[in-house]
Parts: C-alpha cells; sequence; structure tokens
C-alpha cells in the first residue's frame, strides 16, 4: 500500500462528512433546479442561500452503521432474556398490556409513515445538508418501526389484539386519529413536513409520548419496551437538533417565512395535542403503577419546557401556538373524557377497557382536586352503579367526529366542563363540524384538503366499511369478537394472567 | 384564500366524501341530549329526511338514550330544541327536512329540571 493511499484512508470525521455531503452533491447542467425539485417552492417558503445551513450533528454512514448496529445487539440481546424468562409474567398486571396494544396500532404506524415523510423529504429539498440529515431520519424511523414489531411480538404470543396493527391502523376508527395526523403531514410539502413532524412533534411534544410510555414500561415490569425506548432515545436527540435547526434556518432566511411558519407551528401544536389525548388516557386510566398524571406530564414538558423554547424563539418573532393556552386548561379534562369514549365504545376497540378502583378514583381526585370528584367521578361511579346491576352502559349509536382531528366530539366548551364544545363551516354548501376552535382554524386554512376527510362513522353509513351492522365493521378490522374487545373482567386476557398468578402462589406454597 | 398546492387545478379535484348524494338517500343527523355527558359526543345517524321529527322522539331517542337513570323523569312538552343554532319548537308530525332539518344538522336538546346524574352533567 504506498503512503498516498493511506493517508486517504485515514481523513477525518469531518472531512468524511463534507464529501458525504457538499461533495456527492453538483450542480446540475441540464436540467433546471426546479425540474429536480419540484416541490421546493410551492409553499412559499423563500430560501437564498443553502450553504447558511449549520448541519446539527456530523454524522457519516459509517459511524451511522456503527453506532446502530452496536445499540440492535444490545436490544437483542435483552430481547432474548426478557423471553427467555417469561418477562410478561413480571409485568405489574394485565391491564398494563392494553397500553402496549395501543402504542402497537396507534403509534408504531407512526414510525413508518415518518421513515416514509423523511425519504420524500431527504429526496427533494434542495439543500444537501438538510437532504442527508432527512435521510438519516428516515432510516432512523424505519428501525424504530421494526425494534417496536420485534419487542412487541413477544406478547402476541400470549394476548389478544396485537395479530393485525397495521391493517387496523388503516381501518379502525379511534386509530384515525394517528393515522390522518400523518396523512396530512405527509400530504403537505416539504417544508410543512419538517415543521410538522421535525420541529412541533419531535420537537415541541414529543417527551409528552416517549416519556410517559417509556416510564409506564419501567415502573410496570416491561423491560423489553424499556430497551426499545433506550435504543431510539440518542436517534431522538438527534431529530429534535434537526427540528430545531431546520425552524431557526427558515426564519432566518427570509422575513416572509414567518407567517407561514407560526401558521404551521399553531397547526401542528393544535393537531399534536389532540393525538396525544390518547397518552393522557393511558397514563391517568390505563398504567396500574402511574408514574405521574397527564396534568403533571403537561406541566412538566410543555409549559416548562416549551416556555422557554418559545421564549428562544421570540427573537426570530415567533410566538407561542395559537390555543397553547387552551390546551393547557384542557389538560385537566383531556384524560378523563378520553377514557368516558373508550369505555362506552369498548365493544369497538381492540384493547380492553375497565373502570377506575375506588383507589385510583382517589388519586385521581389528588391529581385533579378542582374538577376531577365534580364532573368525572359521578360519571364512573354511576357507570360502577349500572355494571353492578347487570346492565353495564354502552353507547350503542355512532359518535358525531371532529372533521379535523377525526375524534368523538367528547370534548367540552373552555371553561364549562358540562357542555359539549360545538363549532362549524360550511364550505361550498356542506356544514363540517369540529371539537374546538383550533380544529375549525385549522379546516378554515384549507378547507379543499379538510373536505376530504375519511371520516370512519360517516364510512360506515356509506357502506364502505365491511356491512350494516357493528359486527360487519369488527370483523372488516379483523378483530376478534370476545377476546381483543370489551371489558377487561372476563377477557381471555385475563383468564390467562389469573392462571398464572394462581400457579405462581400454588409454587411459592 | 389561495389554495397552497403543488397541482394547479387541485381544488378542482376534490372529492367531498360526505356529499349527500353518498349516503344512500339519507342524511346524516346528529342529536346531542345537554347536561348528560355519559353518552360522550352527540350521535350520528343516517336518517330518512321524509321520516316525521315525532320518530326521532318516539324511537330513536329511547332506543339509544333510554338506560339513563334521567330518562324516564323526562317532560317532553318542555324540551328546549336547538337545531342549527336555531331555538325551534318542531312539529312531530312534520318531516325532519319540514323541520329545517338538513345534511349534517345538529339537534341538541335541553331537559329542564334534569342536570345529569347526580346533578353531575353526566
Amino acid at each position: 500500500m504506498n503512503a498516498t493511499m493511506t493517508t486517504r484512508a485515514k481523513l477525518g470525521l469531518k472531512q468524511r462528512y463534507a464529501l458525504l455531503t457538499r461533495g456527492l452533491d453538483w450542480e446540475p447542467s441540464y436540467q433546471s433546479k426546479s425540474a429536480i425539485f419540484p416541490y421546493a417552492e410551492f409553499e412559499g417558503i423563500k430560501i437564498h442561500d443553502w450553504s447558511k445551513w449549520e448541519d446539527p450533528f456530523r454524522l457519516t454512514m459509517d459511524a451511522y452503521w456503527k453506532y446502530q448496529a452496536e445499540k440492535e445487539r444490545k436490544l437483542y440481546a435483552v430481547l432474548d432474556s426478557f423471553a427467555q424468562n417469561n418477562g410478561q409474567m413480571g409485568l405489574s398486571d394485565a391491564r398494563y398490556i392494553n397500553a402496549i396494544k395501543l402504542f402497537l396500532t396507534g403509534v408504531s404506524p407512526l414510525e413508518y409513515q415518518a421513515h416514509r415523510g423523511f425519504a420524500h423529504v431527504g429526496r427533494h429539498v434542495p439543500g444537501v445538508g438538510p437532504r442527508v440529515a432527512a435521510q438519516m431520519q428516515s432510516l432512523d424511523e424505519l428501525r424504530h418501526v421494526q425494534t417496536q414489531i420485534h419487542t412487541l411480538s413477544h406478547y402476541n404470543k400470549f394476548f389478544h389484539g396485537f395479530h393485525e396493527w397495521q391493517h387496523m391502523h388503516d381501518r379502525v376508527w379511534y386509530l384515525s386519529v394517528p393515522k390522518s395526523f400523518f396523512d396530512d403531514a405527509r400530504a403537505a410539502g416539504p417544508f410543512e413536513y419538517f415543521i410538522a413532524i421535525g420541529f412541533a412533534f419531535e420537537y415541541v411534544l414529543t417527551n409528552l409520548l416517549f416519556v410517559p410510555f417509556m416510564s409506564g414500561a419501567a415502573y410496570n415490569g416491561d423491560l423489553a419496551t424499556v430497551t426499545f425506548g433506550f435504543s431510539a432515545q440518542s436517534d431522538e436527540s438527534r431529530h429534535m437538533t434537526l427540528g430545531i435547526e431546520v425552524i431557526k434556518f427558515l426564519l432566518e432566511q427570509d422575513p416572509d417565512n414567518l407567517p407561514i411558519v407560526q401558521k404551521w407551528v399553531d397547526k401542528w401544536f393544535w393537531r399534536g395535542h389532540r393525538v396525544l389525548g390518547l397518552v393522557a388516557m393511558m397514563m391517568d386510566y390505563m398504567l396500574p403503577k402511574k408514574i405521574m398524571s397527564w396534568r403533571e406530564a403537561w406541566d412538566i414538558y410543555f409549559t416548562e419546557a416549551g416556555g422557554s423554547l418559545f421564549q428562544d424563539l421570540a427573537r426570530y418573532g415567533l410566538r407561542v401556538p395559537k390555543y397553547a393556552d387552551v390546551a393547557t386548561a384542557e389538560a385537566d379534562h383531556l384524560s378523563h373524557q378520553n377514557w368516558a369514549v373508550f369505555y362506552q365504545y369498548t365493544h369497538a376497540a381492540a384493547f380492553h377497557t375497565w373502570l377506575p378502583t375506588p383507589q385510583e378514583m382517589d388519586w385521581l381526585s389528588e391529581k385533579y382536586p378542582t374538577i376531577f370528584d365534580k364532573y368525572y367521578r359521578p360519571r364512573f361511579e354511576m357507570w360502577a352503579e349500572m355494571e353492578k346491576e347487570g346492565k353495564r352502559f354502552y353507547n350503542n349509536a355512532l359518535p358525531q367526529l371532529c372533521t379535523t382531528c377525526q375524534i368523538p366530539m367528547a370534548y367540552t366548551e373552555p371553561g364549562d366542563p358540562g357542555t359539549i364544545c360545538f363549532r362549524n363551516s360550511t364550505y361550498k354548501g356542506d356544514t363540517y363540524h369540529f371539537c374546538s376552535d383550533g380544529c375549525k382554524d385549522i379546516f378554515d386554512n384549507e378547507p379543499e384538503k379538510f373536505s376530504q376527510s375519511w371520516l370512519p362513522v360517516h364510512q360506515i353509513f356509506q357502506g364502505n366499511c365491511g356491512g350494516a351492522s357493528v359486527e360487519d365493521v369488527l370483523k372488516w378490522y379483523r378483530m376478534n369478537l370476545g377476546a381483543d374487545n370489551l371489558d377487561q373482567a372476563g377477557s381471555p386476557d385475563q383468564k390467562l394472567w389469573n392462571e398464572w398468578m394462581e400457579a405462581r402462589r400454588r409454587v411459592a406454597g | 384564500m389561495a389554495v397552497v398546492a403543488l397541482e394547479k387545478d387541485y381544488a378542482d379535484k376534490v372529492e367531498v366524501r360526505d356529499r349527500v348524494e353518498n349516503f344512500h338517500g339519507n342524511i346524516v343527523v346528529y342529536l346531542h341530549w345537554e347536561e348528560h355527558l355519559s353518552f360522550c359526543a352527540a350521535m350520528a345517524f343516517p336518517l330518512p329526511p321524509a321520516m316525521p321529527f315525532g320518530a326521532l322522539i318516539k324511537e330513536i331517542i329511547p332506543t339509544y338514550y333510554g338506560m339513563h337513570p334521567d330518562f324516564a323523569a323526562i317532560d317532553w312538552s318542555r324540551v328546549r330544541w336547538i337545531i342549527d343554532g336555531k331555538e325551534v319548537t318542531p312539529d312531530p308530525q312534520k318531516s325532519l327536512a319540514d323541520n329545517g332539518i338538513g345534511h349534517k344538522s345538529l339537534v341538541r336538546f335541553w331537559t329542564p329540571g334534569l342536570h345529569g346524574y347526580k346533578g353531575s352533567r353526566s
């Protein structure tokens, strides 16, 4: 080997990174730039100088493979040992499994959507630095969905509701909430996608998704899920750094970008807040061992952390997202209202529900001192009484859905928890209904897009969901009736769990 | 407001999925019993516009709301109705359409004296 070759092989990380990004880019000679990057201009974002982009992290492919491979080895070693030691029996309670079903059907498919979305951005943004960063994030997201599937597949050997997560994600009424959130982002241009997912979701709200799920897993003996959480953590911090860099770059490039970016921040904050209602319900109602209340999590991760973030961004003229105050006030009600939806539609959900125990209600009273006893405790007590009389409360009609977030219109007027919040707009002679001013604004800004909403309830009425009866529709969802749905008490999951615990007691003597 | 879209004719290609024509002769009607939020949201029903309003009271409402402990105490002569934001006195003999109910109309009703389980709005 001659001396020149040796020198080449020893390029520094910085040089290698420069070659990977700037070095692999070129100026087109026989095609126009706009033909190569057709998505770059229609959103109205003005970029004058892509070279001003500062790469928030400088990762080359070889370093990327090395780090990721190392993490994978550790993760799969933990998964093997979890399986060999029957880790499923060390969970806090069988109820916990339902939180993980919600994660697999509601969140893991979003990782895949994020993978595809970032692949698109990684092709279509004209700047080479952000393009490479988006491509790496795209690979991360694909790795996340794979590791989540592998981790949670262990539970599929014992429990119901894990078998058709992707199919369900595409069809089940409540999963249209996270699905349509990402469909909306992916149907937008590359810059809106970057702000929607990279900034609003990954930077502003991600801690409210991952910290509760991963701490919830840790508190409830789910070592497997904790480990995939750790394995994703270093990627997440890279994603957050990218998200913040993107928003600063757009705002620095041209003052005309500010109103466009602000509108996206407002929209995606509100959309993200609506999707996270599932996490709120998971924290306050589904975890057998609670970590903290949704209210507490919101105060720490949004009000405090988000507060200082937006203070920092104020120098660009960006303000706190519109309706952040409404979302903060709603944090007192969100989890109770969502759990009440699933309790009464338990026959149509692919996980089990239950009423909070008296001890859990006391915990909720303590965490929500001004409202729980007044509005929600009586609701649960009424249902408990009905259960006792053998008249378990089911809602036998289908709910009105919000056109934007697609959630049943169960949210109440700001400041009036006794009255449902109804909003509507008229577009080309048709009426559209919304759960909030936030969702109405989003529609009013883009009525062409949202008048196409695929609302599960209306689709059932139109005959597009397998048939007219509830049973037909649930079969079209590929739900195993009597095993995946209905109450936790009396479910095959609970029965199996009771047998395990009984066997353990016998062994313990 | 101008459409922000790559496709120039995007607005003309929009397919409104909830057009009334897609509901096989029915209209979608939303019903909501105020101050009884144990029914988590307004309920949606595909109904023929020629159906008499009285059938809502006689058939649909008892079927779907009848299990509530307040239900038997409703004095129907005192019920307040708001259809699409307007306070009205519906004629039970006349059709939904003749009572001003159209596709995706919202029918809210208040039952005086009844404020949900133990007055909790539930």
